[in-house]
């Protein structure tokens, strides 16, 4: 069940844009910072393959810029 | 079970989200995430909201702590602050969660045997006041000291004074703040006559530029940082950073000028000689509000034991310092400055123009300095000479690192030569001290004793026999604590340490008493703008956790001054304020009553007819202006500021053959000074695991260094190990590496030199001379 962590940098002016894409996703959670271009994105998934699904998803959206990974865990399930 | 397993995921969402946070906080300057401040609040919590100012640095942000069954739950930016607006940065909202370290010190430890003992609070506060009065009875009231901090609240600072200068009657009392404000202190006090900034923070609303002198707002004024980089995406404002070291600050600012340690000196009256040279100078402004001054030159740096230095302020004219300055011209200054002949006549052109509004910022880069008190006289000639001083968006500001070193150590002070109003040296003060404390006046001693490097070469030589420490962890944040660790190891001084948590400086303390943290106390604060600042004690403490101020009345008792301290436990912060805003009554510095206090977050001192005065010395502003003209200067006899002669001198030791590198040394975004409270907090401590040593990649290259190997830092002092880092977080001039100091394993203040300025007495962390070498 992994969970992630991720800074989403927008293209220019388009963090609003991103924030809506994003939300629609299920099984993200988005904190967009107050004064940048920039969100926080915290991913959390069943397994390793709606992980990669839910990933390639995210960088299909064209707002975004640039995905950078900040931190994994894998948490056990049961 | 599924409820464990949820809260697991909900607990590791967390903490990814943190990692994030904490991440962007260190790569994007001034970024905020106003939201993340709700996010640990618990589903259905019944949260009680207390206010009152952040822990950490010394911008003042109003926080609110979320309060559930007695227990701090979450930390909000308080939007009722005018200094925060709601926002935190990333060490403000994670800062509660230090509180729960298990290695909390809970209850009193005394050395028995060479073993910590646990012991009754009462117990312990007894032996503290035997070994002082005994240690008293035997060498003198000069052989016990104790040292505080800029972190101290106004009541701790205040009562540290009383049983010190009042009660027992010595000056061996200084703090931290010595460390890094002393200059500003000794800047503006040579300068205007009166300690702390003229403007207050919603100059930034009102700049045109902010230059940054050796300043990493960025990382170390996060929120301040953000209000500037507001202004320039909104209003086009534009940054210019001046620094020895490529930061997040620079990146962040519109442009970034480098230049060689020490040569601000010679840079700043380069921009004074381009001023006077194209005719910017504000003739009617310098006419009728300032006067031309030198001092003696060649001051030497109190690398010696009880150095001593008087300066000798001598009157010159304006013809005189213009003819000074002839040495300073851009050509000149840029060979050794390596700054630009153009850059140094872009800034001028800055200062220059009429039409723009300029605010200078700074902190450690010009404070921490062998001239620092010079520096500090060199940006204000820059202000005066263009009149660009005490207006909205004009004017010289000096930042503070500590949340309360306006406030407590120089509105309270607690440096030696210090009382709450005026220094000891002026028979005046001590006669008014006298009459507030009901002391006898002769008591309070005229002569200044120890300044905070001076007294621990004191306890080394075992001058002094006893020292308390409050608020404060010498040992790492001292320069040369080479020397100052084994000195404080000595049999021949008693040392008691008042602390949260356990420090390398507790680690060598006879007694440790267990101090309640910030939101476990009631108290006061002063921040950089001359905000006051109150709180109601918003949690318990654990164990026999108790307010230092008490713990410092309870001695003070004990050893028979209980009619000079007769404070209630449950009101004496109330108390303690009620008594000390009388030293403060009038125009010029008049404090905020109790009930404004509680009411507001935060409010500008002088406070004069329930307002605020936010622009200093500035008539249309402060009802203290009295000459009738458009700005009076009041802190000097004849109401005007003084333009000083201050020349570049080299630093205290510079790179040669042996030792071929210069070593800055600064601070994180993710740490608090010497990291004893972020360092417990889980997420701040990952991010920032340990200290590193920055190199230019260039030196990197020629010495074979790869990022993240051991690299052994060496001086005439001492060493440290650190892994290297290369094009990270900043990147120093050729010539030169950086460290932070907030790593207690890594202790590169062993390698730091305790060369002072000898106006200000306060240590240059900048700069000293260092080898290399791969281990």
């Amino acid at each position: 069940m992994p969970i992630k962590s991720y800074l989403a940098h927008a293209h220019g002016g388009q963090k609003e844009k991103l924030i809506n894409a994003l939300s629609e996703l299920h099984d993200c959670e988005v904190t967009p910072s107050e004064n940048q271009d920039i969100l926080v994105l915290v991913t959390d998934t069943p397994d390793d393959i709606s992980d990669d699904i839910l990933k390639k998803k995210i960088e299909d959206i064209d707002s975004l810029k640039i995905l950078t990974l900040v931190s994994g865990f894998n948490n056990p399930s049961n | 079970m599924y409820n464990s397993l949820s809260n697991r995921r909900s607990f590791i969402k967390r903490m990814a989200k943190l990692s994030a946070v904490t991440a962007a906080a260190a790569m994007f300057p001034g970024i905020i995430f106003a939201d993340e401040q709700e996010a640990a609040i618990p589903n259905g919590a019944n949260i009680n909201w207390k206010k009152g100012p952040c822990r950490f640095c010394g911008v003042g942000c109003g926080i609110l702590v979320g309060v559930e069954n007695g227990k701090a739950v979450a930390v909000k930016g308080d939007p009722n602050s005018s200094v925060n607006k709601g926002l935190l940065c990333v060490k403000g909202y994670h800062q509660t969660m230090c509180i729960q370290s298990k290695d909390r010190l809970t209850h009193a430890l005394v050395k028995k045997n060479g073993k910590y003992v646990q012991t009754s609070l009462n117990e312990a506060l007894d032996i503290v006041a035997n070994k002082m009065k005994e240690t008293i009875a035997l060498h003198g009231k000069d052989s016990v000291a104790m040292y505080t901090s800029g972190q101290s609240t106004i009541p701790e600072g205040y009562v540290a004074s009383k049983l010190m200068k009042g009660a027992i009657g010595t000056n061996n009392l200084d703090c931290n703040a010595r460390l890094c404000m002393a200059s500003a202190v000794a800047g503006f006090l040579t300068t205007f006559g009166a300690d702390e900034p003229m403007g207050c923070y919603e100059d930034i609303e009102y700049a045109d530029y902010f230059i940054t002198w050796g300043n990493n707002m960025a990382e170390m004024h996060p929120v301040l940082f953000s209000r500037m980089l507001e202004q320039k995406s909104k209003r086009g404002a534009k940054i210019i950073d001046f620094a020895t070291r490529t930061s997040r600050s620079s990146t962040a600012s519109d442009k970034s000028i480098l230049f060689e340690p020490q040569t601000d000196l010679a840079v700043a009256n380069a921009i004074c000689y381009e001023v006077i040279k194209n005719g910017w100078v504000n003739n009617s402004f310098v006419e009728k509000h300032c006067n031309f001054s030198k001092g003696l030159i060649n001051m030497g740096y109190g690398i010696e034991d009880k150095y001593k230095f008087k300066d000798k302020p001598e009157k010159i004219n304006f013809e005189a310092y213009k003819e000074f300055l002839k040495d300073y011209s851009p050509e000149k200054v840029s060979k050794y400055s390596k700054v630009s002949v153009k850059d140094i006549k872009y800034l001028a052109s800055i200062y220059g123009d009429p039409n723009k509004k300029v605010v200078s910022y700074w902190c450690m880069g010009m404070n921490q300095h062998t001239r620092g008190t010079w520096m500090n006289n060199l940006v204000y000639n820059i202000h005066l000479l263009t009149g660009k001083i005490s207006q909205p968006g004009n004017g010289p500001f000096s930042l503070t690192g500590q949340p309360s070193a306006c406030g407590t150590a120089r509105e309270v002070g607690t440096f030696t030569h210090k009382l709450p109003k005026g220094v000891v040296m002026n028979e005046k003060h001590r006669r008014l001290a006298a009459k507030i404390w009901k002391v006898p006046y002769e008591r309070i001693p005229a002569k200044p004793t120890y300044h905070a490097t001076e007294m621990f070469r004191a306890v080394d030589r075992g001058d002094i026999k006893f020292i308390w420490t409050q608020v404060t962890n010498p040992l790492v944040s001292l320069p040369k604590t080479s020397r100052y660790r084994p000195g404080m190891k000595k049999d021949s001084c008693f040392v008691v340490v008042s602390d949260v948590f356990p420090t390398p400086t507790s680690d060598v303390a006879d007694v440790i008493l267990p101090a309640s943290w910030h939101i476990e106390k009631s108290g006061l604060y002063g921040n950089s703008e001359r905000r006051t600042q109150h709180w109601n004690k918003m949690v318990e403490g654990p164990g026999e956790t108790t307010p230092d101020a008490w713990m410092t009345i309870e001695v003070a008792k004990r050893m028979g001054f209980s009619d000079l301290f007769p404070y209630s436990k449950e009101n004496h912060v109330e108390e303690i304020y009620e008594e000390y805003t009388q030293f403060h009554e009038g125009a010029k510095h008049g404090m905020a009553p109790l009930e404004v206090l509680k009411r507001e977050s935060g409010v500008i001192w002088p406070y004069v007819d329930g307002k605020s005065t936010q622009w200093r010395f500035n008539a249309k502003y402060d009802p203290a202006c009295s000459n009738g003209e458009s700005f009076h200067f009041y802190g000097k006899p004849d109401g005007k500021a003084v333009i000083w002669q201050r020349p570049y001198e080299p630093a205290a030791e510079s790179p040669d053959k042996e030792y071929p590198f210069w070593l800055n040394t600064g601070r994180v975004i993710e740490h608090w000074h010497t990291g004893s409270m972020t360092r417990r907090i889980p997420v701040l401590h990952k991010a920032m695991p340990n200290a590193y040593v920055e190199f230019h990649p260039e030196d990197a290259k020629s010495l074979g260094i790869r990022n993240g190997e051991n690299i052994k830092i060496s001086s005439r002092r001492g060493a440290c190990v650190l892994p290297a880092s290369i094009n990270e977080r900043g990147l120093p001039t050729k010539g030169q590496v950086f460290v932070p100091f907030f790593d207690e394993n890594m202790l590169i203040n062993d390698v730091t030199l305790d060369a002072f300025c000898p106006i200000s007495k306060e240590p240059d962390y900048k700069k000293c001379a260092v080898k290399v070498e791969k281990v």
